[in-house]
């Protein structure tokens, strides 16, 4: 029996970025360490990053208040505004939509910028001059965005917050101390750990994906621009993938 | 060794390169002769990139040998190949500029990874000298983006020059570049010749170039070394695989 071409592709690049992240892992733990290209790209990564995901995390923690008061007013719940809330975007809309808004900027970024270095050499160049470039370019860029993500989501999720307290103060009246305390009274360990833990993962499938594409870039400009474009497309599918293993896991380990 | 010459700085022997079914490089055999310059000509891609890169160790070839500096390229461990890396200067086609670094770090770059003690007031009287001798002096701070196809290519040159290279890889010099910038290149590589005595093998269409720079010339036709010899005699051939590039 043929398999259609499709598949077949399909299972060659999987099979290639298994061994993508095999080799990750390998020149990770081995030295020499390029300590301050790792904390380069995790300014870059990471810091440059924090206004974007800033604005998100505002905009969704508002507008989600806005949207669910009405519901809540006719169960008569709507004291309950701030656990809703403060639930959904700690357990899931926080990382899942930051982690989503991260693919987009630093998968294709880190895709479009390997995938200019190797259709113009500048891969070989480095290798020529005694440096292994897969150290120097993905390692640190995978390590730091698996590093950066969770941090970036811990502040989105802040601000999200805050921008929900303002939400209930639209038409009612809370302290901001009352309200954060409603919200932590709310949040279990069991909310908050699976919820950090799964945006490590989300953060080195992006990097990891990202690296894959502009590492393996075909010659051309052309080239290049599709090593953007499908990081961006796979590492978003890889977030959501994740995140579906991640809420068979929890539900099975009963932290739900 | 079997058939080795104890002149030659680069000797490749029956190499041969494929890339799946396609074969690239078949039992390619030549000699880099100490302090020449030895021209590789063949057309658009018969594979002279691919087998220059061989010589680096950035590509590795299916079968065959080459020996770099007495050194065993295809033997090397990673810091054999380093050390040899360290002492083959090597001119990227596409120049190869680092896009997000300074033109100072450009140059900065090779030396601080091969030559890991180097202190700052060396490695700035380096960069000032490399800079020089490519006219460019006043760029140091700038770039990549900011300079012309020409400056691009006389900055991966100064790159190249850096670590004083025993021997200098040229993929295509002065590809690209106006007839007058491509004159400068050239002489610029003779100068770097007769300067610091180094061998190169140089890739190049331009037969400008080649009939400036080269001391000898090797054909490349259908992935073998077709014919090996001086500018004057290869002109005068009436063999239509050799005087195609003389027209
Ligand atoms: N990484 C690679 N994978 C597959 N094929 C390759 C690869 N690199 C080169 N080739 C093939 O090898 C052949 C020789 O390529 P090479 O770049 O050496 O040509 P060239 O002689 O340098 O040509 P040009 O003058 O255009 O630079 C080409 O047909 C190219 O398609
Ligand atoms: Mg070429």
């Amino acid at each position: 029996m043929r398999m259609p071409d499709s598949f077949n592709k399909y299972l060659d690049e999987t099979g290639a970025t298994s061994r993508f992240t095999y080799r990750y892992f390998h020149e990770l733990v081995r030295p020499r360490y390029e300590i301050r290209q790792f904390l380069r790209q995790c300014y870059l990564i990471g810091y440059n990053s924090l206004p974007l995901i800033g604005i998100t995390g505002f905009i969704m923690g508002l507008v989600l208040t806005i949207q669910l008061r009405p519901s809540l007013i006719s169960y008569g719940v709507e004291s309950q505004l701030p656990v809703m809330v403060s639930l959904a975007i700690v357990r899931e809309i926080g990382p899942v939509i930051t982690a989503l808004i991260f693919a987009g900027k630093i998968s294709s970024s880190i895709g479009a910028e390997l995938g200019s270095m190797k259709v113009t050499e500048q891969i070989d160049a480095m290798e020529v001059s005694g440096t292994n470039p897969f150290k120097y370019l993905v390692v640190t860029r995978v390590a730091a965005a698996t590093l950066m993500l969770p941090v970036l989501v811990m502040i989105s999720d802040a601000i999200s917050l805050y921008g929900s307290y303002l939400g209930v103060n639209i038409r009612g009246n809370t302290s901001l101390r009352l309200f954060f305390f409603q919200v932590f009274q709310t949040l279990q360990f069991g909310d908050v750990l699976p919820a950090f833990i799964k945006t490590f993962f989300f953060g080195f499938a992006i990097g990891i994906i990202g690296c894959y594409k502009g590492y393996n870039s075909s010659k051309g400009t052309e080239g290049v621009g599709r090593s953007a474009n499908s990081a961006v497309v796979v590492s978003s599918l890889m977030v959501f993938i994740i995140d579906l293993i991640a809420v068979q896991i929890t539900d099975i380990l009963g932290l739900n | 060794m079997e058939g080795h010459n104890p002149d030659a700085v680069i000797a490749i022997d029956r190499l041969v390169k494929k890339f799946g079914e396609k074969v690239v490089l078949n039992e390619f055999t030549v000699d880099l002769k100490r302090g020449e310059n030895l021209v590789v000509l063949g057309r658009s891609g018969s594979g002279k990139s691919v087998l220059i890169k061989c010589v680096i160790g950035l590509m590795r070839p299916e079968s065959g040998t080459i020996n770099v500096l007495g050194e065993d390229v295809l033997s090397l461990d990673h810091d054999g190949l380093d050390n040899i890396r360290s002492r083959v200067g090597f001119l990227f086609q596409s120049n190869a500029l680092y896009d997000s670094m300074t033109v100072k770090q450009n140059l900065e770059f090779p030396m601080r990874r091969h030559l890991k003690n180097i202190d700052y007031k060396e490695s700035m009287d380096r960069i000032m000298d490399a800079l020089e001798n490519v006219g460019l002096a006043h760029t140091l701070n700038m770039m990549p983006s900011e300079l012309s196809g020409g400056m691009q290519k006389r900055i991966a040159l100064a790159r190249t020059l850096i670590l004083n290279p025993e021997i200098i890889l040229y993929d295509e010099p002065t590809t690209g570049l106006d007839p007058i910038t491509g004159k400068e290149i050239t002489l610029l590589m003779k100068e770097i010749q007769e300067k610091y005595k180094t061998s190169s093998i140089i890739i190049s269409h331009d037969m400008k170039c080649v009939k400036r720079a080269a001391d000898r010339i090797a054909v490349l036709v259908n992935g073998s070394c077709y014919a090996v010899d001086t500018y004057d005699n290869l002109k005068r051939s009436s063999d239509p695989n050799i005087n195609q590039f003389f027209e």
